[in-house]
Parts: C-alpha cells; structure tokens; sequence
C-alpha cells in the first residue's frame, strides 16, 4: 500500500508526447521530451515557458484528456488510467456550455454527480455569490463579460472541491485590472479551507507565458525549454510571504530579483522559440 | 429607411397587380380563362371560410399532415443523426446510400407511397417525412462534429459520463442547429403534404386545386394557392415565435460571437 499523505498529488515522470501529422503520417513532432514535474499537496506551482511550447499538452497529460506516448503520471501515488477524477481543469478559451445559464454551468458538475437538485443550487448560488456574479445566475455566457465568464469557470472548476486545480493561461485572455483581481480572488479560494476537510488544500499547476504572473502566484516557478521536445530546465523557489497582493507584490525587492533570476534562463528559450516560429512561418 | 413609406409601397404594389388583373382578365376572355378574376377569386375564398364553410376539414387534413411529417422526421432526423455523428464506422459504412437517397428527386416516392399506404393522410406523411428527415439529419451531424472540443473536455472534466453528455453537450449542440433549420423543415414539410395530396388523395387542399384543375375552374386553382400561400406564411410567423422563444441562449448578432 503506497502511503498517499506522502505522494505528490501529481506526479509526471518522464513524460514524453509525440503527435503524427494526419496529412504526412510519415512527419513526426516531438511536443514534450522526458518531462518529469511534480506537485505537493497544496502546493502552487507554474509553469512558463515560450509560447507554442507544449505547455497545454503537459497539462492535458496530467488531466488524462492524453495519453503520453511514454513515462508515468500518478495522482496521490496511484498511477492515472483514464480521466484524472481528483483534479478540475480550467481552459484557457471558452468552455462554458453556451446553452446553460451561468447557475446551471456552475452546477453543472455537482448534476453529473448527482447532487439533489436543491442542495446543488443552494451550492451554486452561494459560489456565484463568492465570485462576485449574484444576481447573475439567470444570465446565458454571451450576456456576460469576458471577465464574468472566467468567474463562472472558475466556480464550475471549484465548486467540486478537486484536489488538483489545473489552470491553462487562464486569465490571459483578460485586461490587466480584472486579472489582477481574477488572481487574488483565486489565491483567496485556493487558501481557503476545503469543504471535504482534507488537511493538506489543493494542489495546482497553473501554465502561463507570464513571469510577473507566475512568480506572484506560486510557490515554485518551472521554466520550460522551447519546443519542440519541451522539458523543463529550471526551478526556482518563490519565497515571498503569504497572504500576497499580486498588484503591489510586483514593487518588492525579492520579487524584482527572482524576476531577473528566472528571466534570465527564460529569456534565451523564449529567442529560440520566436525564431523557430519565424522559420516555420518563412 | 421610412418603414411607414416602405408599407405604403408595399400596399401600393399590391393593389397595382389587383387592378392590372382585374382589368386585363375583365378586357380578355383569355386572360380570364388562364388567369381567372380577382373578383371570382375572393368570392371564393369567401364561401369556403363562410358562406359554404367546407375549407376547414381540408385545412386540417393539410395542416395534420405537415405536423406530423414535421414531427416523425424531426425525430428520426435527429436520432439517426446523432448516431451517426458518434459513430464514424456506421457513418462511413452508409455514407454513399445516404448520398444517394438525398440526391433522388424524393418527390418521385409519392407514387410508391400511394401503394403502399393508400390514399389517406400517411402516404402524404410519409413523403413529407422524406423531405425533412435529410434536413434535420444534416444539420444534426454537422451540429454535433462541431461541438467545441474544449466545451466537450470540459464537460468531461467535471464527471460527464457518455450519457450525461449526450443529454447536455450533444444534444443542446445539434438543437441549435436543427432550430436554425427549423424554417427550411417546416416548410419543406408543407410543400410534401400538398405535393402528395396534388398526386392523388381523397382530401386537402391539394385535392382541392387537383379537382378544380380537372374542371378548368381557374378561379378556385387561384384561391387555393392563395390559401397554400397565407397558411405558409402564418406556420413560418409561428417557427420564428417558438425559436425565438427556445433559443435565448443565443446571442442575435451584434451581440457576441457564436460559440
């Protein structure tokens, strides 16, 4: 029996993914070469890394919406087969169902579960409440603002209480005062105790192209290479205190120094990455 | 644009084609005889909705028939076309009979109908049924091919098993689409029951204007395909009322985009 207090709550090891073009079957591309990344239970981890790097497929793999073509994924020490059940994923495009109103896409999850209909909507309305949109509840997704959408996403993702939050460049869809809101409301929820009373909180990956981002957000910063054949190569443990601001977090003297660390090794992939997308474009 | 001189043109254009008839089929016996006259024309259409009031078992065998064919095709449209939307093997295996089936003028079938199902109201169903079956298939297997892949992992993320997604991903998904067509359908369904009354049947509206054909009566041929026009127009006036009820989920463009 493998003790799971002690296991990562998600565990890549050696993950490599490799698609086949449909129209040249013969043609190869490597997305992600012997990636190995973990997270601790109630850890807040990023990943960033140069645009068109693989980061999506990395977390995909993590979901288990794909399948690696080699290495291992675990959740909470036991190996994934199928969808990832302990985590909830947040996309980075639209992924409201446009057809429900923003209550019944909030709920939408407790419903597959099948949560009592009352008890559901109660829930529902009061993390409605909680991401700042009562009164919104009757509203379809294209009534609302881009901003609003991401809270409704955000409150279908949490309202499951998953153990694992996987986050896809989230809110980089939106303009810089509502995402630093977004961020803090999300550092709020993600502190906060969690309803099944699990000791250890929730565990999330989070991906985005953003350092500032990253480094307000997390506890470790994973910089990826360019692709293709993607692995991370560097690590940087972020120590700034919590409860963070992520508006005035920017201004300290710690956070400017990791920034010029990470900057560093990021800048030199993210050239390579621009100058191969230049190519590919040519 | 002036909508009070738009109406204003609109009426006036109206009552120029009246008078020209009117007076070219009073001035020629001709014209009369191929045209009929407005005047015979309203008399009528008066007498079947009042004095004779006999229009009305017609009508409803019409209208019986283009909601049931509405109805049946909708429905086979939509389970065949879900099934074969998720299933790509049986998709592929039926791709060129329903190729085939689609390109046949159906229209021909009303014969092979009559046998079959006698000369009552099912044979005209089931020839409507042919013609809006295609549409609704159609718009449902391009419906759900185009669900967002991101929607559809979503919902899998949050604990969809296969049948929850049909009911809530799948399904809402090829509705819209099958409601955008709904004007198409209706229609289409309309045009089957009168095609197949006109090609033989003891009642309608079809056997209306098939009969009067028989007898030269140019003038009832006339008021029935004015009736065939205004019913038309009043089922379309009712599809736009319940889509427009159903599908609040939808922005109007200038809104949002289309997901």
């Amino acid at each position: 029996m493998v003790n799971t207090s002690m296991a990562p709550a998600l565990d890549l090891q050696a993950i490599t993914c490799v698609f086949t073009s449909r129209e040249a079957p013969g043609q190869r591309y490597t997305a992600v070469q012997e990636a190995t990344l973990s997270v601790a239970p109630g850890e807040f981890v990023s990943v960033v890394g140069p645009t068109g790097c693989g980061k999506s497929t990395l977390l995909n793999v993590g979901a288990g919406l794909l399948a690696p073509s080699s290495g291992q994924v675990s959740v909470f020490g036991e190996p994934l087969t199928g969808l990832n059940r302990r985590a909830g994923y947040m996309f980075q495009t639209e992924s409201l169902m446009p057809w429900k109103t923003a209550l019944d896409n909030v709920i939408a999850g407790l419903v597959f579960r099948g949560t009592p209909a009352a008890e559901a909507d109660r829930l529902g309305r009061a993390w409605m409440a909680r991401v700042g949109l009562a009164g919104f509840e009757d509203r379809y997704p294209h009534q609302l603002s881009g901003g609003m959408r991401k809270r409704v996403a955000m409150a279908q993702t949490l309202i499951l209480d998953p153990d694992i939050i996987l986050m896809d460049e989230p809110f980089s869809a939106l303009d810089i005062q509502t995402r630093q809101l977004m961020e803090n409301e999300l550092l709020e929820l993600w502190a906060a105790p969690s309803a099944s009373g699990a000791s250890h909180g929730r565990a999330v990956l989070f991906i985005t192209h953003d350092l500032d981002e990253a480094i307000a957000l997390s506890d470790r910063v994973v910089v990826l290479s360019a692709g293709p054949a993607t692995r991370p190569i560097g690590e940087f443990v972020i120590d700034l205190p919590r409860p963070r601001n992520v508006a005035e977090i920017r201004d300290q003297a710690r956070f400017v120094e990791l920034h010029a660390q990470i900057w560093a090794v990021l800048r030199d992939e993210v050239l390579k990455g621009y100058d191969q997308q230049k190519r590919r474009a040519a | 644009m002036n909508r009070t001189l738009m109406r204003v043109w609109q009426v006036g254009l109206l009552l120029v084609i009246l008078l020209v008839w009117y007076f070219a089929s009073n001035a020629s016996d001709n014209v009369a005889f191929f045209f009929g006259k407005p005047v015979e024309v309203a008399q009528k259409l008066w007498r079947w909705f009042v004095t004779d009031a006999d229009i009305y078992k017609h009508l409803g065998v019409t209208l019986v028939e283009t909601l049931l064919a509405f109805a049946i095709g909708t429905l086979v449209g939509l389970g065949v076309g879900l099934w074969l939307a998720l299933s790509p093997f049986a998709s592929a295996v039926l791709d060129p009979y329903l190729k085939a089936a689609n390109a046949m003028p159906r229209v021909i079938l009303a014969p092979i109908f009559a046998m079959w199902f006698g000369l009552g109201i099912w044979s005209k169903v089931a020839l409507a049924v042919t013609l809006v079956f295609f549409i609704v298939f159609f718009n449902v297997y391009q419906g759900v091919r185009e669900v967002s892949p991101v929607v559809l992992a979503n919902a899998r993320m949050l604990g969809a098993n296969a049948r929850q997604l049909m009911r809530h991903v799948y399904v809402p998904s090829a509705m819209s689409w099958v409601f955008s067509s709904l004007h198409t359908s209706v229609g289409l369904a309309f045009v089957g029951a009168v095609v197949g009354e006109y090609l033989g049947s003891a009642n309608g509206v079809g056997y209306l204007i098939l009969q009067a054909e028989g007898s030269f009566d140019i003038n009832t041929v006339f008021a029935g395909i004015v009736l065939l026009t205004v019913f038309a127009l009043v089922l379309d006036g009712l599809v736009g009322l319940a889509e427009r009820h159903l599908m609040k989920w939808q922005p109007s463009s200038g809104q949002t985009e289309k997901l």
